[in-house]
């Protein structure tokens, strides 16, 4: 009973320490790419003092961020001030602890299923705090107390709640397909084929796949939607009075936001932890060249899983940075136009026509 | 005058807005591609590689020398007075009239010859107008300094013994 306990808290705080090293680790990483990856469409050099290849050099701006003064404007409101980067910072990484990141491996005779916190509310979960990252940006833009600011937290909070509308349509019209809020069971169900192609959801579902994943730019405050942002309009943004380590703290949440997002993203529309297509014969031929048991084969299917869920929401990353540095900005009235007199009527009617299929084909 | 407009019809593949965005991306995937794999680049490394220009640039100026490294410049004052932005500040005398191996040439040499880099405007000028094709504007164009004193060369610093405008040759 003991020993069950104390298995179950070190493999609990295993799987945090992988989500939470991976996640922190990666956004160095898209850093670096964001401005390499941006320098190369652009075909300029990009950095590439610090380190080989420049990689050392989200390591000194994280030394210059540390190293600078700690600044609170003097009429800030200094409990939501400094709250704000805090709920920035938290509400992706908690969104994160629902996506799972395979299905389970045996461990000392016990299962352990690779996801932080098992819920059957899973997607319900990652919507609230998904929902929460409207927080950061209002208290940030009023508690600074800056009129750009303000001005920067409305629009972001206008265009954020706009499309989550959108965004949680799209994400009902899977639900009625999979019949579950459990993102294990989503995964379970996207097994299998259609055709030639994998059953994932966005081959099931194009247009929700679609609609959902432009709603995850303006979600993630990503351009072209990134109208909380405007360095010539607003000087900056909610962000404007923030500095050093505040600042990174908005800067890493962009990203872990956007590490949430992809994953959201790959669970929901493109099988999730499934295997790659053509993976499983490598699978086959790596455990049966080193004669793998029953317990060896989970294992190796669980990290196979990993890799491929990590190759998607690498995959999803890159596609963030590619969008960024092709498509100009919105307009802001145009990205009203197009949240709610486009993609709010495309998802509802993909709503209807979705429930329609699914009744039809389940009677 | 008038307002002229420049709004046409849109067709539904434009409206559509998607293919154009895929046009797009396969534009700048290319890019990346050519980037990130053969290193291609329009930009140059600036400190380490330095941008060509031709020789009729208009850079800082210097003063010709002879062979005996006594400089061209005469004091004739041609190229303070056409000076627009009044930039050069000479002082003249004459040479040593029993020591002077160029004779009726070179009667006069500049005892001062300043020029102040901030306030020159680089038009040439000096150049057109000088009678011996001492003053010349080389292709130097890194001409950043700590502060105003150090913008200000004097004879010392200005005389160059260069053929050509550029350091090249």
């Amino acid at each position: 009973m003991e020993n069950t306990l104390i298995f179950d808290l070190s493999m609990m705080m295993a799987k945090i320490l992988v989500i939470l090293a991976g996640t922190l680790g990666v956004v160095p990483i898209m850093v670096w790419f964001e401005r390499r990856g941006a320098a190369w469409m652009q075909r300029r050099v990009g950095p590439n003092r610090v380190g080989p290849f420049g990689l050392l050099q989200p390591l000194a701006d994280v030394v210059k961020f540390i190293f600078k003064e700690t600044f609170i404007p003097k009429n800030a409101n200094r409990f939501y001030y400094l709250m704000a980067p805090i709920i920035a910072l938290i509400a992706p990484l908690c969104a994160l602890a629902v996506i799972p990141f395979g299905s389970k491996a045996i461990i000392n005779g016990h299962e352990v299923i690779l996801q932080v916190a098992q819920m059957d509310t899973g997607v319900i979960f990652i919507l609230a705090f998904a929902g929460l990252e409207v927080y950061p940006v209002i208290l940030a833009g009023w508690a600074s107390r800056n009129k750009y600011s303000v001005l920067g937290a409305l629009r972001g909070s206008s265009q954020i709640v706009s499309y989550e509308i959108s965004m949680g349509l799209a994400l009902l019209s899977m639900l009625v397909v999979y019949g579950s809020f459990n993102p294990h069971e989503m995964v379970s169900w996207q097994q299998g084929t259609l055709g030639f192609l994998p059953r994932w959801g966005a081959f099931v579902n194009p247009v929700g796949a679609l609609i959902f994943w432009i709603a995850i730019f303006a979600e993630t405050n990503r351009l072209p939607f990134d109208l909380a942002e405007g360095e010539s309009e607003i000087v900056a943004g909610y962000h404007l009075e923030y500095g050093g380590m505040k600042f990174a703290a908005f800067f890493m949440a962009e990203y872990v936001a956007m590490i949430m997002a992809s994953g959201l993203l790959a669970t929901l529309f493109f099988g999730g932890y499934g295997i790659l297509p053509g993976m499983s014969t490598l699978i086959q031929a790596i455990g049966s060249h080193f004669a793998f048991g029953e317990v060896g084969f989970q294992n190796l299917k669980a990290a196979f899983e990993f890799i491929s869920f990590a190759t998607k929401v690498a995959f999803f990353m890159f596609m963030f940075v590619w969008i960024r540095w092709t498509l100009p900005r919105f307009r802001f009235d145009q990205l009203m136009d197009l949240g709610w007199k486009i993609l709010f009527p495309i998802s509802l009617i993909n709503l209807v026509v979705v429930t329609l299929g699914v009744y039809y084909f389940n009677s | 005058m008038g307002t002229i407009n420049v709004s046409k019809k849109y067709t539904v593949k434009e409206r559509a807005y998607l293919p154009a965005i895929l046009i797009g991306m396969k534009i700048t995937m290319k890019r990346f591609i050519q980037g990130f794999l053969f290193g291609k680049h329009d930009t140059i490394l600036y400190p380490e590689k330095k941008r060509d220009y031709s020789d009729r640039f208009r850079g800082m100026h210097f003063i010709s020398v002879d062979k005996n490294k006594t400089e061209n410049c005469t004091a004739c004052y041609l190229c303070e007075t056409i000076c627009p932005a009044e930039c050069i500040h000479i002082e003249a005398d004459e040479r040593d009239e029993d020591n002077n191996p160029y004779g009726v040439k070179k009667e006069k040499k500049p005892v001062s010859f300043d020029i102040d880099a901030l306030r020159c405007c680089f038009c040439g000028f000096c150049e057109e107008a000088c009678p011996k094709d001492a003053i010349k504007l080389s292709t130097n164009y890194e001409l950043a300094v700590s502060s105003r004193d150090q913008a200000i060369y004097d004879l010392d610093h200005l005389k160059r013994d260069m053929n050509g405008r550029s350091e090249k040759k």
